[in-house]
């Protein structure tokens, strides 16, 4: 491609600010310096609001089969886990999981006066707020801001970042892809505009704050790229773009890359018309993509020392509605799925279809929680600090 | 007196969405007073958003025995709804009522509403926009009683037998006092006065339930009476608390990220004393001496709409599809009438992380080549409309610039007067020196600039 074109095609002459890079971002910043290896932690997000209640059945419930008419699952399709509760028949693959001593089922889970609305539900979840606060940032962006240096320490499998992962002072980053990444930030205006930089102009102002961040991404990226390269990822995943996105996270992981917390979603579950096949579907994907994930986790030995957790922003409501679907609820359970739980199977007392709150189920154990217990006893952080409150934490881990 | 060239470009810039070169240099004999009036008045007229009407979208009940199902109904308010947010981005491209749709922008995340009904999102805008320069107190009135905001903080639910207080905390928490300055017990009180304020569900007309209505005593903010929603709007109007919080956000909206406490306080004393005037402040900050100040020139990251209404009048792009617009407006991480929550969006620094910041840098460049845009969006939630209905990867969004014209405007000027005009703070020398040395065309020397920090800044 000649000059002219690629001024064309990209915007700006190749080459342009042809001058020494006197600084390389990447000594400037040290870019492991600092940065002490820890725990791998991959969140998993069911975008739209998963129905719990036919994820993780309770099978031998009366009022379950009276108020699903429709969509309730046959007892006789029903995966068993024990004499109350089993899982969704699409979810073989993540049974095999189960029997392995590698799944906890935590149930109940949710909020005080919970929201439900998608976007605010959400919100909740990500920025680990109560429903009447509002928090710009998210709670793995405050751990970031209260122990990491690089935005590579949280990756985010995807193109946007999600406000879990926006601090105050660090952000993640997002990336499906690392060589595009990399070759977005090696692009000649960034690139010569990145080794221009000089440390006097990382200041606090704005500007100071852009190149910083300019600075950041560029080595992140690099980083990145680079030690993903040294991992040849064989592993068999199912052709989905969660299969993929899953894959794309073991193999960062396997190739040893300094990143705490890897972000990947799956959607969508709002499941108000024709949810029986449709969930199916997602919980098929899900449960045989967690599977391939553990099984090239363990290849490269670092199962050990990964967790894996699934949320969603809400559940669905007890009783089904007349379009063979469910509409916005509330409580719903989570799964962590790794090799060192402390409580294996489920962790904790069944949903109670009696005392529901507007044909809602009551939420036992705050979200809030679960992520003080994964904060404090997985990532090595101070929960009260992320999540500005105290909060018990839980003992699966 | 003459004006000096970069103050009537930092006016533009704030007040505005910028101004061409020769325009700036056409103002600068008059005097900033003249500068600022006429800047002012070209905002006298309002004009509202009309994408959609009061019957395009059948109500959801209508629209089933009509034959049409829930998929069908989604689709047509996708397109209600992106007709509608591609109208003010239009808008904001091209009206000369600049101030108005700077201040409208305010109001739109200063009263963050979000609701699946185009029809009451364009509403309640066209309320931000016809009162935004009005007193504040008629403002607060029109969007407390719209029927917008009547449903997003739920006052539809607020009975006397049950008081629902997502309203009244809203009301003390974002749009007037703040956290801090009330109580608990205040929220649970004015809670009650706002009982029965609701709306008809046909016209969206504000109706008063009387027999949802609590006419008991209330005590709020110290004073006792059995108020009613008027009251407790006006005695919190009574709090000089309002006008400094106020005055706070439109500071740093305005003027700099960091508040100048002491000049925030004269606002506030001033906007106070004004019955709340937002005119009258607002002419006030652009006629200040310390609103050019070189400590708050060029020193705020735009917001996502600021850059791109930025781009599209600097450049006059021309767009083949109008999705081209929402999909950049998600990229870089606001999408009008989608915010993040009822606070609004943070602004500031956090419009800035890894992904956005990358985007921010490529976009000018790829737009003004007709270039391919290559940001994909996912599919979160189809309840949640465009906000996720542009499911695409690596599409090719056409756009069209006509560069002849840009590049005579900008043929003979010198380096610094292009960066003044386009950029918010000054390239440091050195990098003047660079990007001068490798430059051939003037084409060349634009995309340069645009695609550097500094264009992020104004």
């Amino acid at each position: 491609m000649d000059r002219r074109d690629f001024l064309k095609h990209s915007g700006l002459a190749s080459g342009y600010f042809l001058i020494p890079s006197f600084l390389k971002p990447l000594e400037t910043l040290g870019i492991n310096e600092g940065v002490t290896k820890k725990r791998n932690l991959i969140v998993i997000q069911f975008s739209g609001g998963n129905d719990g209640l036919n994820t993780v059945i309770p099978y031998n419930n009366d009022i379950y089969y009276k108020l699903r008419k429709n969509i309730g699952i046959k007892k006789e399709n029903v995966i068993a886990l024990d004499n109350e509760l089993g899982l969704n028949p699409a979810m073989t693959a993540f049974k095999e999981l189960y029997d392995q001593g590698y799944v906890s089922i935590i149930n109940n889970v949710g909020y005080p006066n919970p929201d439900r609305s998608h976007f605010r539900s959400m919100d909740i979840w990500q920025s680990a707020s109560s429903s009447k606060d509002y928090i710009s940032t998210g709670w793995l962006g405050r751990y970031l801001d209260s122990q990491c240096q690089f935005p590579y320490q949280a990756i985010e499998i995807d193109t946007n970042l999600s406000l879990a992962l926006k601090g105050k002072k660090l952000s993640g980053i997002a990336t499906k892809n690392a060589k595009q990444l990399f070759e977005e930030t090696k692009a000649p205006y960034f690139d010569s505009v990145t080794s221009y930089i000089k440390p006097e102009m990382l200041d606090e102002d704005n500007l100071g704050y852009l190149y910083k961040t300019m600075l950041s991404t560029t080595s992140s990226a690099k980083y990145i790229y680079d030690t993903q390269k040294t991992y040849t990822n064989i592993s068999e995943y199912p052709n989905t773009e969660f299969g993929r996105q899953l894959k794309t996270a073991a193999t960062f992981i396997n190739s040893g890359l300094n990143t705490s917390v890897y972000y990947v979603s799956l959607g969508s579950f709002d499941t108000h018309v024709g949810q029986l096949n449709k969930q199916q579907d997602l919980l098929t994907q899900y449960s045989e993509g967690v599977s391939a994930l553990v099984k090239n986790l363990k290849e490269a030995n670092t199962f050990d020392d990964t967790l894996i957790v699934t949320f969603s922003e809400f559940g669905r409501r007890v009783e089904e509605n007349a379009s063979g679907g469910t509409d916005h609820g509330t409580a719903s359970n989570m799964f962590i799925v790794g090799a060192q739980l402390k409580k294996k199977g489920i962790f904790n007392e069944a949903p109670d279809l009696v005392n529901l709150v507007d044909g809602d189920l009551k939420h036992h154990i705050d979200f809030r929680q679960v992520y003080a217990t994964l904060l404090d006893k997985w990532l090595m952080a101070d929960s009260t600090t992320v999540l500005n409150e105290k909060f018990m934490t839980l003992g699966f881990i | 007196m003459a004006t000096p060239v970069e103050h009537i470009l930092h006016l533009y810039k704030r007040f505005g969405f910028g101004i061409s070169l020769e325009d700036a240099k056409l103002l600068r004999p008059k005097k900033l007073g003249e500068i600022v009036n006429e800047l002012f008045n070209a905002s006298i007229v309002s004009t509202g958003l009309s994408a959609v009407s009061i019957d395009s979208i059948p109500k959801a009940k209508d629209a089933m025995t009509e034959g049409m199902n829930k998929k069908e109904l989604n689709k047509m308010i996708n397109l209600y709804s992106e007709n509608l947010n591609t109208d003010w981005v239009k808008q904001l491209v091209n009206t000369k009522a600049v101030v108005r749709e700077k201040q409208t922008l305010f109001w739109h995340n200063h009263f963050a509403c979000r609701l699946r009904n185009p029809y009451l999102m364009q509403e309640l805008n066209n309320v931000h926009r016809q009162f935004a320069f009005s007193h504040f107190r008629e403002l607060l009135f029109n969007v407390s009683k719209h029927a917008a905001m009547l449903q997003f903080l739920n006052n539809q639910q607020n009975k006397k037998q049950h008081p629902n207080e997502n309203f009244a905390r809203e009301l003390m928490e974002l749009f007037t006092l703040g956290r801090g300055n009330y109580t608990e017990l205040d929220v649970k009180e004015s809670a009650r006065a706002f009982t029965g304020w609701s709306f008809n569900k046909d016209t969206f007309e504000y109706e008063f339930k009387e027999k949802q209505h609590d006419f008991d005593k209330k005590i709020f903010l110290k004073r006792e009476g059995n108020f009613g929603g008027e009251d407790i709007i006006n005695i919190i109007m009574d709090q000089k608390q309002t006008a400094y919080f106020l005055c706070k956000k439109m500071y740093a909206y305005y003027v700099n990220d960091v508040v100048d406490e002491k000049l925030v306080k004269e606002l506030a004393d001033f906007y106070y004393l004004n019955q709340y005037d937002t005119d009258k402040l607002l002419r006030k900050i652009a006629l200040s001496d310390w609103f050019y100040a070189p400590k708050n020139r060029g020193n705020k990251i735009k917001s996502p709409i600021d850059f791109l209404v930025t781009l599209n009048r600097q450049f006059n792009i021309e767009y083949e599809s109008n999705t081209t617009l929402i999909v950049i407006q998600r990229g870089l991480g606001q999408l009008l009438f989608y915010p993040p929550n009822v606070a609004g969006w943070a602004g500031g620094k956090s419009w800035i992380n890894s992904s956005t910041l990358i985007l921010r840098l490529r976009l000018p460049s790829m737009l003004l080549n007709s270039g391919v845009i290559d940001i994909e969006t996912e599919d979160d939630d189809p309840d949640d409309g465009i906000m996720a209905m542009t499911k695409s990867s690596y599409k090719n969004y056409k756009t069209q610039v006509n560069w002849e014209k840009i590049i005579t405007e900008y043929k003979t000027t010198e380096l610094d007067e292009v960066a003044a005009v386009l950029l918010g703070s000054k390239p440091e020398e050195e990098l003047k020196t660079i990007i001068k040395a490798d430059t051939g065309s003037t084409k060349e020397l634009i995309l340069k600039l645009v695609s550097l920090p500094h264009y992020q800044l104004y």
